[in-house]
């Protein structure tokens, strides 16, 4: 009996604990010191007023007054507001769905696959950041949107006219005109939701399919009873990416509305005040979407 | 006609209406940047020129010269190279961390970290870009040090947040890894233990090399994020000439070089929208080409590694 021996070996569930801690310790103390931190004074900066000298920096208690600014008095939060809310609910469907095709098409063998995967995840690349803010304002940009509206007969009036003549009800016809028009974008916005779709595809086992042949299903019936199922997990991924991506584009109208309140509007209070406001309504959605897919998704054990 | 013609034809109908889609698509994903090159080419009369669509009647490559001069572009160039290097780095090495920790150990809190993680990424960078400037502005580490430190304007915050896992994105990176670790086999570090290899001696020379496509991956989006970005480096770096600032500021440069040049000539109507589209144009263009030629280069990795790490789960 040597009772002092016990102490130099380490059990395996202790490794597992001391190792879980070490590695994982440089993101804890990064989540508090860069994350927790300043999202706490981000709350507590959207009930003050910010004054900012050389040598430090003031706060003014406004309690909710940045809040009755930013959605009773501000002229263009509430509809910008609206407005933002509105595109994402046209666009997160048209993106999903795009880029569902998209992959299941990449996924096929043909000629020059290799040339048009890497098309395709070219605007992941291109599309961020500067380039965007720059192109808003962009003149020959804004040119080419104007001539690509008058000169196609899939866009603006004469497309609205043929589905009206087509006596579908009004709210589809708009929605159906808005999608058209959206294409470009949402093709553009569609790279990275295109890879984890692919990436989906190809981690289902061809066993299954396989199997699914010599039990005489069709194709149709292959995809809608296997694939769709095995990729529902990506399609709650993806909508969580597309949401998040939206709402942190340059380019996303109200982004711009908040920092400009900031730089050169109401002061930091009332754009702090604003991002509060903006954050709680895609923390809401993305809830109300969590809880609306993730009984309805597959999981393959 | 007998079943197997008419398979074939239903097979070649297919990829008919297969190449067409996919021609339409790549036109639509191509079109912006033909449309910025035609662009940047052209002298400012081609663009006055409504006949003038596509091809420039006078193309000229005077726009990138301008541009070139006023972005200091190689330097601009030069500095934001070293910097999407130098984050990408550190956000691999700590998320490759953070990642192998929450992949591989059954700790009290693992699933608390994972989903802060995860919240990391829900978070808007705009939401707490304030509060990290004055952060960073007066550094006291929560009142740690006695006189606050200045770290803006140098790299220290870059450092700071890529080193920690809490830098731009880095939360994806961290899913990325956690679900790659996660796909590897046990018995490779069951392996390593049992021959006496210590913790970290089994993570960096048993499951790094094995890891590489999800490594690839991770530094190629963390490279091309930090290249584009916009936000973080204007913020952290004010004043100071990377790509994004450099880009941003080049458009009025170009302007009141030119204003100061011929104060005499009547330059009315030519430093418009149309002279400024020029001039940026040629800019977006100068900024993307050193992305557009690193993604030719390693474009067979991205996709294929991406496949393989089955970011799926």
């Amino acid at each position: 009996m040597r009772p002092q021996r016990k102490h130099t070996y380490v059990t395996f569930s202790q490794m597992q604990k001391i190792g879980g801690f070490l590695f994982t310790l440089p993101f804890v103390v990064g989540f508090i010191l860069f994350f927790a931190y300043p999202f706490i004074q981000a709350i507590i900066l959207s009930f003050n007023e910010l004054v900012l000298t050389s040598e430090t920096f003031e706060l003014q208690w406004r309690g909710l007054y940045n809040y009755g600014y930013a959605l009773q008095v501000h002229p263009e939060f509430s509809r910008v507001f609206t407005e933002v809310l509105v595109k994402l609910a046209t666009e997160l469907p048209l993106i999903l769905g795009f880029s569902f095709f998209a992959a299941t098409i990449l996924n096929q063998n043909f000629r020059g696959r290799a040339l048009v995967r890497m098309l395709f995840f070219l605007p992941v690349i291109l599309g961020s950041g500067v380039v965007m803010k720059l192109e808003i304002n962009d003149y020959s940009q804004i040119m080419l949107d104007a001539v690509r509206q008058s000169s196609s007969v899939f866009q603006g009036p004469a497309l609205q006219a043929m589905f009206e003549s087509a006596r579908l009800p009004d709210g589809m016809v708009e929605y159906i005109v808005s999608a058209i028009e959206s294409l470009p974008a949402v093709i553009r916005a569609s790279g990275v939701q295109i890879l984890i779709f692919l990436a989906g595809l190809q981690s289902i086992p061809r066993e299954i399919y396989e199997a699914a042949d010599v039990e005489g299903a069709t194709p149709w019936e292959q995809f809608w009873l296997i694939t769709f199922p095995m990729l529902t997990p990506l399609i709650l991924t993806n909508t969580v990416y597309t949401i998040v991506d939206s709402f942190t584009a340059m380019n996303n109208e109200l982004v711009i509305l908040i920092r400009e309140t900031m730089l050169r509007g109401a002061g930091y209070g009332v754009s702090m005040a604003m991002a509060m406001l903006y954050f709680a309504a895609i923390t809401l959605i993305l809830i109300i979407v969590f809880a609306a897919l993730s009984r309805r998704v597959f999981y393959h054990v | 006609m007998s079943i197997a013609m008419r398979e074939r034809l239903k097979k070649t109908f297919y990829s008919l209406l297969r190449t067409v889609l996919l021609i339409g698509i790549c036109y639509v994903i191509l079109l912006p940047i033909i449309h910025r090159l035609s662009t940047a080419l052209m002298s400012i009369e081609d663009l006055y020129d409504q006949s003038v669509r596509w091809i420039p009647r006078n193309p000229t490559l005077r726009n990138f010269r301008l541009v070139w001069e006023h972005m200091d572009y190689v330097r601009s160039l030069g500095r934001t190279f070293f910097l999407s290097a130098f984050t990408s780095a550190l956000n691999l090495a700590a998320c490759a961390m953070v990642g192998y920790g929450l992949a591989r150990f059954r700790f009290p809190g693992s699933g608390i970290i994972f989903g802060l993680a995860i919240f990391t990424l829900v978070v808007p960078p705009q939401l707490i870009m304030v509060p990290m400037y004055l952060n960073f502005r007066f550094f006291n580490l929560l009142g740690l040090l006695r006189e606050p430190i200045n770290l803006i304007g140098t790299y220290w915050p870059f450092a700071l947040m890529s080193g920690t896992a809490t830098g731009f994105r880095c939360g994806l990176y961290i899913f990325i890894m956690r679900q790659f670790f996660r796909g590897m086999p046990k018995a490779l570090e069951e392996a390593a233990y049992i021959d006496g290899a210590g913790l970290f001696t089994t993570f960096i020379r048993v499951m790094l090399p094995g890891a590489v496509p999800g490594l690839l991956v991770t530094f190629l989006f963390s490279f091309v994020w930090q290249w584009n970005d916009y936000l973080y480096v204007t913020q952290f770096m004010p004043g100071q000439s990377f790509l994004p600032q450099a880009l941003e500021g080049a458009a009025n440069k170009v302007a009141r070089a030119i204003d100061e040049a011929d104060a005499l000539a009547s330059t009315s109507g030519f430093l418009d929208d149309h002279f400024y589209s020029l001039i940026n144009n040629a800019g977006m263009l100068l900024v993307i080409v050193p992305l557009l030629i690193l993604y030719l280069f390693l474009q067979r990795y991205f996709v294929e590694s991406i496949e393989r790490t089955g970011i799926v789960g």
